[in-house]
């Protein structure tokens, strides 16, 4: 199977310091891809590179064959492009980032009708793919298990709420990959299951996927493949079980010996 | 009684032009305020540095001092007034003054607003593939005027009785109108109860504006 991602060599400096280093790996379509590593490790920030939040100082990353972005090729990098590249991307954050001026509902909606607009016919056919996208927005919530939460506002739902809507509008416009930073870092404990019973079902749906988390046994038990990460390489990567299972790296075991995995 | 209803009249009179003075004010420098503060926010940073001092200098200065400033030196230096010599060049004078001056201090409020909303906002619109200007008006707008209302009604309310700064360039408002029947105002001489009044008039319009705001505050109270 032709992989989906591919990701090259990606470097990224903050300042004097270097925060990644000589990132590749690839993800087939259909997998899920965990990354770990403790707090400081750059799991992050090459999560922002794959959704242009930051951007690398060296490296390619290419999407079913398509070079989205090559430190190289300045043609690569132009403002209103990266925009509509993003959209290859799907990305769930830690502290949910939801607007809280909207409804679950238009939250899910909102980039979706703007998006809507700059389709050729939509004057002529504003009404119906509004409906169709409120639609997709209904089936998503309902998908999340809060069809009956389309109406509330952010602050009357619980963080897990939150976050599945979160996760709902990251989904509502079909990207080719789905991201999570540290989907269940800000929740209470009792809320993190939640959440993470929905990723388990999108990893079950197939869906591409990569996750930041902090969830070993999660990691263990949902993702294909995964990738260990520490001081802004990658220290290990392969199948999930067998790395987590049975690590080849030293850092690599007392790593995961510290978040009691073994 | 024939007194008072002349005095009313004069004072209605002069309330008119403070209220003119007040809302001209308002909606210039409620959107000059706005520009102001993209430049001092620019990236660019000459021009942020440009911004940043004329506010300091605007905020650091007198309005009054402004004020006769902006009206007297032009005369004399060009030879001719470029404001005229009549009631409509004093009120001209007088909005540019009150617009430049209250731009600056809504340009900082604003500039608070704007930052304080969480920079995940934006982040969040950018990987939904929104669109700067959309990201503004749809997503931080709103959030930024529901962190300013309360700020903003402070300076609201300090317009409205700055507005009688401008009596020192003898722009006609309600303490003007008072105080002239201290002297000969309307046939009537040395009264000296008309000048209670203006402040009766400043109290009632505060009243107004401060619940008109509490309403708009109690509006955007359905989200947080």
């Amino acid at each position: 199977m032709a992989a989906i991602l591919e990701v090259q060599n990606i470097e990224k400096h903050f300042g004097a310091t270097r925060v990644l280093e000589d990132i590749t790996f690839s993800l087939e379509e259909g997998q899920s891809l965990a990354i770990i590593g403790s707090s400081g490790s750059g799991k992050t920030t090459l999560l922002r590179c794959l959704n242009f939040l930051e951007r690398p100082d060296k490296g390619r990353i290419a999407v079913r064959g398509e070079t989205l972005f090559d430190a190289d090729d300045p043609s690569t990098q132009k403002e209103d492009e990266v925009r509509r590249k993003r959209l290859h991307f799907g990305l769930v954050f830690q502290n949910f980032n939801l607007f809280p001026q909207y409804t679950a509902l238009e939250n899910i909606t909102l980039a979706s009708k703007l998006l809507a607009k700059e389709q050729p016919d939509f004057k002529a056919r504003k009404k119906q793919l509004f409906a169709e996208i409120d639609a997709k927005g209904k089936e998503l919530l309902a998908q999340m298990g809060l069809a009956d939460r389309a109406g509330h506002h952010p602050h009357q739902l619980s963080g897990g709420q939150q976050q599945r809507v979160a996760i709902a509008r990251a989904l509502a416009l079909s990207p080719d990959i789905l991201c999570f930073d540290e989907p269940t870092s800000a929740l209470d404990p009792e809320l993190t299951g939640e959440v993470l019973k929905v990723i388990r079902n999108l990893a079950q749906r197939n869906t591409t996927m990569v996750i930041v988390t902090h969830e070993m046994a999660f990691a263990h038990d949902v993702a294909d493949q995964v990738i260990f990460m520490d001081g802004g390489v990658i220290v290990e990567q392969g199948d999930a079980k067998e790395v987590i299972d049975h690590p080849r790296e030293e850092r690599t075991r007392q790593f995961l010996a510290r978040y009691g995995a073994n | 009684m024939e007194v008072f209803v002349v005095v009313l009249g004069a004072l209605n009179e002069g309330f008119l032009q403070t209220l003119k003075l007040f809302v001209v004010t308002l909606l210039g420098a409620l959107p000059l305020g706005l520009i102001i503060s993209f430049g001092s926010m620019s990236r660019f940073a000459p021009l942020r540095w440009l911004t940043r001092t004329v506010i300091w200098v605007i905020r650091g200065t007198p309005l009054m001092l402004q004020l006769i400033i902006l009206y007297y030196v032009p005369g004399k230096v060009m030879g001719y007034s470029p404001w005229g010599t009549g009631e409509a060049g004093r009120f001209l004078a007088s909005a540019i003054a009150f617009i430049v001056n209250y731009a600056c201090y809504f340009s900082e409020i604003y500039r608070g607003g704007i930052q304080g909303v969480p920079v995940g906002q934006q982040e969040a619109g950018l990987v939904l593939g929104m669109t700067k200007r959309d990201i503004f008006f749809k997503v931080t707008l709103l959030q930024m005027v529901k962190r300013i209302v309360p700020p903003m009604s402070n300076e609201v309310i300090t317009l409205v009785k700055d507005t009688s700064l401008a009596r020192i360039i003898s722009f006609q408002e309600v303490i003007w109108a008072g105080q002239a029947f201290m002297k000969t105002s309307h046939g009537y001489s040395g009264l000296l109860w008309p000048l209670f009044f203006p402040g009766v008039y400043y109290l009632l319009f505060n009243g107004v504006v401060t619940l008109l705001l509490g309403k708009l505050e109690k509006k955007l109270d359905y989200f947080r």
